[in-house]
């Protein structure tokens, strides 16, 4: 499989009054093709915005794209003219996020909404469009699609409009499907059933996905590899089967250990992770991580760890050695 | 054994009315938020209520405080049915009951400190002046874990889980018997929920409290709670304890349910059953014939879609409402 996209120190800020949020701050990964990355992460971590970032959908002011490199298919995205990158949103890269009722148009019923990127981006008329709106909708599950293809937003329930939204996600064959928290607003059964239908379709398809989530479950059952973000930095990647396995970064084992499992044995009392999450004007030198690691020693206060490998295809950002 | 029940719940139901017109309204329709409903807390316990979102739990635990006063049906607290009492005397009830917010940036106060927040109650409900009210905010705040200096900060200058714990020392403030956590840890990060669950169950050990968790993640509730409420469209569709629930769950729904939540282990989940439901919640103001679950159930057959299944106790505390369990 080649490399289809390359993200390298990337380097996102944003210039509030407050001062200097370094929402992503040096994050460097690779997507194959047709590979599931999982980028994990409480809120605030970067993931989203490391994400927007590869579609320069960042708001600017307050937000930069302060530095770094993102090579799509050998472009890097940062550089290309903002005609090329509109060519490239939707057509080539598309996104899902969190909330579908916030990024349909409520007064658009929703085969115009498919129907615009299909004219736009793959040039077909009104018939044709139809036709392929049809198909889509069939192919997400929404029953009766004859029907509700004039319908508006509104009149879908919340799961229903994300498979709108994966219908129009997928309407031009992208190469890469970024799903940003696609089903924390959806209930339990619901996720179950939305996450099955795009694992299914990007793999019928050979999309290539990067899932957003702040769920340890989710990244579990549906990722290839992932990326343990924290403070705007890549803290440990690897194989998703060996990150659970053999977790090594103090904020990784912190995570898994502080989840109750249903698998398991109950316990009688959780392990959680100290302290609060990083205020990100204001971090620490060295480790971010650091206030809150039991791990923690001198070097860790003042120097900063890099990502270094501890197996194959594992990375770690930090400087005690765990037992495996 | 009648003796150790704080709470009991008989037949209790809320039914929201839609309307129609702006001068003559009219009735047209009745949402059922919670449809008779049965269940009963013991003293120090802890009843867990899981269902989807509409499902009727936040209805469900603001009826029991009568902070919506429920349409039909009996909420007795220590023997006495709150439903029937006058708003008065209510007052000098709600002292020892208390709620706790899912979201702690919408349920405080943006213009009140800290100290002022938990100060409130005990304003309310106490004779609590001056320095013994000082000191007594600074006691509740070590207690859920923030520093008393803290006191004169604003709820924007705390972080989630440290608003959380500002929200759990206000309910805590006039030493109720019985909190209704209504979310307590959803809008939390995952690093920080395992603090507060921590905290609650640290709570209820040292001042004797009973909880009804009412939540949507299925882990934690098997962690916090001594018996398990499942909750399905107004209805609920079974009650056990937690183990027997989480071991031999009987109603189709509670398994379904189960099976949805995903493992943080990709070994396991690759060799994980899961039972995909069809279909979506139907919508409470147009309620299916029958049982309410029938349409998106893996294992209906033919009497379901007519009569609505009572629930029958399978075990000893175990109950379910369904025909084929």
């Amino acid at each position: 499989m080649g490399i289809l996209l390359q993200v390298r120190d990337l380097k996102t800020y944003f210039y509030t009054d407050a001062g200097v949020v370094k929402a992503v701050d040096g994050v460097s990964y690779d997507l194959k093709e047709g590979e599931t990355l999982g980028l994990v992460g409480e809120s605030g971590c970067g993931k989203s915005v490391s994400a927007l970032s590869i579609l320069r959908l960042i708001a600017n002011p307050p937000g930069k794209i302060v530095g770094g490199e993102i090579f799509f298919e050998g472009k890097d995205l940062l550089k290309i003219s903002e005609k090329e990158i509109r060519n490239i949103r939707g057509n080539h890269i598309a996104m899902i996020f969190q909330e579908p009722m916030t990024s349909l148009n409520p007064v658009l019923t929703i085969g115009l909404q498919i129907g615009e990127a299909l004219e736009l981006h793959r040039n077909m008329n009104k018939k044709e469009a139809r036709e392929e709106i049809l198909r889509l909708l069939r192919m997400v599950g929404i029953p009766d699609p004859e029907r509700r293809i004039g319908d508006y937003p509104h009149q879908f329930s919340g799961g229903m409009r994300q498979r709108v939204m994966i219908a129009m996600a997928l309407s031009c064959n992208p190469k890469l499907l970024i799903a940003d928290e696609p089903t924390t607003a959806v209930d339990v059964t619901i996720q179950a059933q939305l996450l099955e239908v795009v694992k299914e379709l990007t793999s019928r398809l050979g999309t290539a996905v990067m899932l957003i989530t702040h769920n340890l479950g989710v990244v579990a059952r549906h990722v290839n590899r992932m990326a343990v973000m924290y403070a705007g930095r890549i803290v440990e990647q690897g194989p998703a089967a060996e990150v659970y396995a053999h977790p090594q970064h103090p904020y990784t084992i912190g995570l898994l250990a502080s989840v109750p499992r249903l698998d398991k044995p109950r316990k009688e009392r959780l392990v959680p992770i100290d302290g609060q999450p990083p205020n990100l004007i204001l971090l620490p030198p060295g480790c971010s991580f650091m206030p809150r690691c039991s791990y923690r020693m001198e070097i860790c206060s003042k120097e900063r760890p890099e990502l270094r490998p501890v197996g194959d295809g594992h990375f770690t950002a930090c400087w005690a050695n765990m037992e495996r | 054994m009648a003796n150790d029940i704080l709470i009991e719940i008989k037949n209790l139901s809320m039914y929201f009315p839609m309307t129609k017109g702006i001068i003559r309204q009219q009735k047209i329709a009745e949402v059922k938020a919670v449809d008779g409903v049965n269940f009963f807390i013991r003293k120090g316990e802890t009843l867990g209520l899981v269902g989807e979102s509409g499902c009727g739990k936040t209805t469900l635990g603001r009826c029991l405080l009568q902070l919506i006063r429920p349409t039909s049906g009996e909420v007795y607290f220590e023997g006495v049915d709150l439903c029937t009492m006058a708003s008065d005397h209510l007052r000098s009830i709600r002292q020892r009951m208390q709620i706790i917010f899912q979201d702690p940036f919408d349920s405080l106060d943006p213009r009140m400190t800290a100290g002022e927040i938990v100060a409130e109650p005990l304003r309310v409900h106490t004779r609590i002046r001056g320095r013994e009210l000082r000191e007594k905010i600074a006691e509740l705040l070590k207690i859920v874990g923030l520093d008393p200096s803290m006191k004169d900060r604003y709820p924007h200058q705390f972080s989630g889980g440290q608003r959380q714990r500002l929200g759990i020392a206000r309910a805590l403030a006039i030493r109720p018997s019985f909190i209704v956590c209504d979310e307590p840890i959803s809008a939390l990060d995952v690093s920080i929920q395992a603090q507060i669950i921590n905290l609650l169950e640290d709570l209820q050990g040292e001042f004797d409290l009973t909880y009804l968790f009412i939540a949507h993640d299925l882990s934690v509730v098997r962690h916090i709670s001594h018996r398990v409420a499942v909750m399905y469209l107004g209805k609920i569709v079974e009650v056990a304890n937690r183990d027997a629930l989480y071991r031999v769950a009987k109603h189709p729904y509670t398994i379904a349910l189960l099976s949805a939540v995903p493992i943080p282990d990709p070994i396991v989940e690759a060799s994980r059953e899961r039972i995909i439901l069809r279909g979506e919640i139907p919508s409470p103001i147009a309620l299916p014939p029958g049982c309410n679950f029938h349409p998106r159930c893996p294992i209906g057959v033919e009497i379901c879609q007519k009569e609505i299944p009572s629930p029958r106790e399978i075990e000893e505390g175990h109950w379910v409402a369904c025909h084929l369990a």
